[in-house]
């Protein structure tokens, strides 16, 4: 039984989002009673998962009994437990919060929520680098769904670009998983990373170019400078749970980089073009977002642009290239995914009590229950913008401890700044929602108690990762280092490789 | 052949990307549909070009490499239904923004962009 368990976070959102699809296309409390329970199983299966990642053994699962690497394995590390525990805690709360109603606007929501969180953890967990591609085609097919969850104007017109690009995206990742196989023989990922490392001079260049292929495949699901614009408009105009599930849909594109970086090409010559690119893109992202945070005129557009914030932070933690910048990230990704996915949601309880005007920052009545809403808005906000004492402060700290002298007189200013005027910019919202008001009597709909413990249940990550800042930095820290010695990952997924084959790295580099 | 194959290749996928770069969703269509035949192609010649040769062991001397024939078919299911799917969006697109424009907003009078 125990060794089926890596399967079981694809099987269960699969079986359910069939039993869901099955019944009928309105939600009925029946089928909002099995989303929620389901998901709740996901959030402790995904927890044994992550106890047992956490013993430092990386656990196979070869599909269908077929060996490493002629069949489908699916790979459990410490890093795909992390992300699946995640996807799980965060789905969670997007589902609590989507049973008070906002499931009614639209046909099948439960199903194919369920289908996005298949192709989510399928995503994480596969070995095999065209599983890969095909798991993220399930989880784009459902976000297409998703994001046009409830219809009008906006969603289709942002739904339109975000859909075309994907596919674009697509064509590109099957060109460069072309490439690949032609040129190393394989789609097993830690195969390939291992025939890298014995590839003859002549295919270098090929495994270079689709190494960068790849890496702007993933840039774009990641949402990085020159490929992010996609991004305000598309989480602004999706639905209040989609768009806070969403917020997981760029950390797949930074996991997936993460992935290429140290199990496939760590030994290629295309690392270095990787590296470089992460870095530089991620400052610039930072830049520019922050600036964007600075002018957007809803509060829906600020929050897309904190993603971004996020995003840039993330990837120049990854273009640093060593073991503490990674542990950093990891720490600083887990608490910014969940916080940007309680603000969303805030943003939609905002914006329902404000009638007319939304969550655009313009005057407007009085909020129903402004502190209830403030003080939620006020938490969430200190951590989004990395102010202490919550965790979102701690996570850059950790990132900014971890860079080396050059990389700290890029990285301070640029992140500093970001945070200010993330701070600028939330501080601005805050004030206009809950004191520039008009007088008379305050209406819109009261917070229902299961929007309510959406909200909490993500919100409360903020605090809980400063209480249990030392094992979960120890975890992504633990992490970061089996990502770098990919040596340990490809021998356990290919027994038959000789240890001796690999030549020693140099400590504390991919 | 190799010659002939790369020539189809590349200019199907030249097509797709200029079609791509239009402004209006029905050539974005059938920019996207071109370029998803380039790709199948360009997988399908992964495993090397050969003639006379099965993908089946005992079948020919040198039998062919059958992964790229399993990739290419996993490839037109997926773009495929991604094709129906945007299809299906862009009339939407047509119905509830009044045209056909990417942007939702009629170019100028006469554009043919």
């Amino acid at each position: 039984m125990s060794q089926h368990l890596l399967v079981f976070p694809i099987l269960l959102p699969m079986l359910t989002a069939l039993a869901l699809l099955l019944m009928g296309q309105a939600p009925s409390q029946l089928q909002r009673r099995i989303s929620i329970a389901s998901t709740s199983l996901l959030v402790a299966l995904s927890g044994v998962l992550l106890v047992h990642a956490n013993s430092d053994v990386i656990s196979v699962y070869n599909l269908g009994n077929w060996q490493a690497p002629y069949g489908i394995v699916l790979v459990l590390d410490r890093l795909s437990a992390l992300m699946v525990a995640l996807t799980a805690v965060l789905a969670l709360g997007c589902i609590l919060f989507a049973s008070a109603g906002d499931d009614a606007r639209g046909s099948n929501f439960h199903g194919i929520f369920q289908l996005q969180l298949l192709g989510l953890n399928g995503a994480f967990l596969t070995g095999d680098l065209f599983n890969l591609f095909v798991f993220f085609e399930i989880l784009l097919l459902a976000s297409y769904a998703l994001l046009m969850h409830g219809g009008g104007k906006a969603r289709i017109g942002a739904g339109l670009h975000y859909v075309v690009l994907n596919l674009v995206g697509s064509a590109l990742f099957l060109i460069a998983l072309g490439v690949l196989y032609g040129a190393t023989g394989t789609l097993n990922m830690a195969d390939m990373g291992y025939r890298i490392t014995q590839l003859e001079e002549g295919n270098a260049a090929l495994v270079t170019a689709g190494a960068l292929l790849l890496t702007v495949v993933f840039s774009l699901k990641a949402a990085i400078l020159p490929l992010y614009f996609w991004l305000p408009s598309t989480y602004a105009s999706a639905p209040a749970p989609v768009a806070a599930l969403f917020a997981i849909m760029t950390k797949v594109g930074l996991y997936a980089l993460l992935r290429i970086q140290t199990l496939i090409f760590s030994e290629s010559p295309a690392i270095v073009y990787i590296d470089a690119w992460l870095w530089w893109g991620g400052l610039a992202t930072l830049l520019l977002a922050g600036i964007g945070a600075l002018a957007a005129r809803d509060l829906r557009t600020l929050v897309a642009y904190l993603v971004l914030v996020s995003v840039g932070t993330l990837m120049s933690g990854a273009g640093m290239g060593h073991i503490s910048g990674t542990g950093a990230l990891l720490y600083y990704l887990v608490h910014t995914t969940l916080i940007a996915g309680a603000l969303f949601l805030l943003a939609e309880l905002i914006g329902l009590q404000r009638g007319k005007a939304g969550t655009r920052l313009v005057r407007a009545r009085k909020l129903q229950q402004s502190t209830l809403l403030g003080s939620m808005f006020l938490v969430g906000a200190v951590a989004m913008a990395g102010l202490p004492p919550l965790a979102g402060a701690l996570g850059k700290l950790l990132l900014m401890q971890a860079a080396d002298a050059f990389q700290r007189f890029w990285l301070w200013p640029l992140l500093l700044l970001a945070g200010l005027a993330a701070m600028i910019a939330l501080s601005r919202a805050g004030s206009v929602f809950f004191w520039a008001s008009y007088k008379g009597a305050p209406s819109g709909p009261r917070v229902t108690s299961l929007q309510l413990s959406g909200v909490t249940w993500l919100l409360v990550s903020a605090p809980l990762l400063v209480l249990f800042a030392g094992p979960v930095s120890h975890y992504t820290q633990a992490t970061a280092e089996q990502l770098a010695s990919p040596q340990h990952t490809i021998q356990t997924i290919l027994p038959d490789v000789n240890a001796a084959d690999f030549a020693l790295r140099p400590e504390g580099d991919h | 052949m190799e010659l002939l194959f790369s020539l189809v290749t590349g200019v199907l996928s030249a097509s797709g990307i200029y079609l791509l770069l239009r402004g209006r969703t029905f050539s974005i269509i059938v920019g996207l549909a071109l370029l998803s035949y380039a790709v199948n192609l360009f997988l399908f010649s992964t495993g090397g070009l050969h003639t006379h040769s099965a993908a089946v062991i005992g079948e020919s001397a040198a039998p062919a490499d059958p992964l790229p024939q399993a990739l290419v078919l996993t490839a037109i299911v997926i773009g495929f239904a991604m094709t129906a799917f945007v299809v299906i969006l862009a009339i939407r697109a047509r119905a509830e923004l009044g045209n056909d424009h990417v942007d939702g907003k009629q170019g100028e009078e006469g554009s043919t962009r």
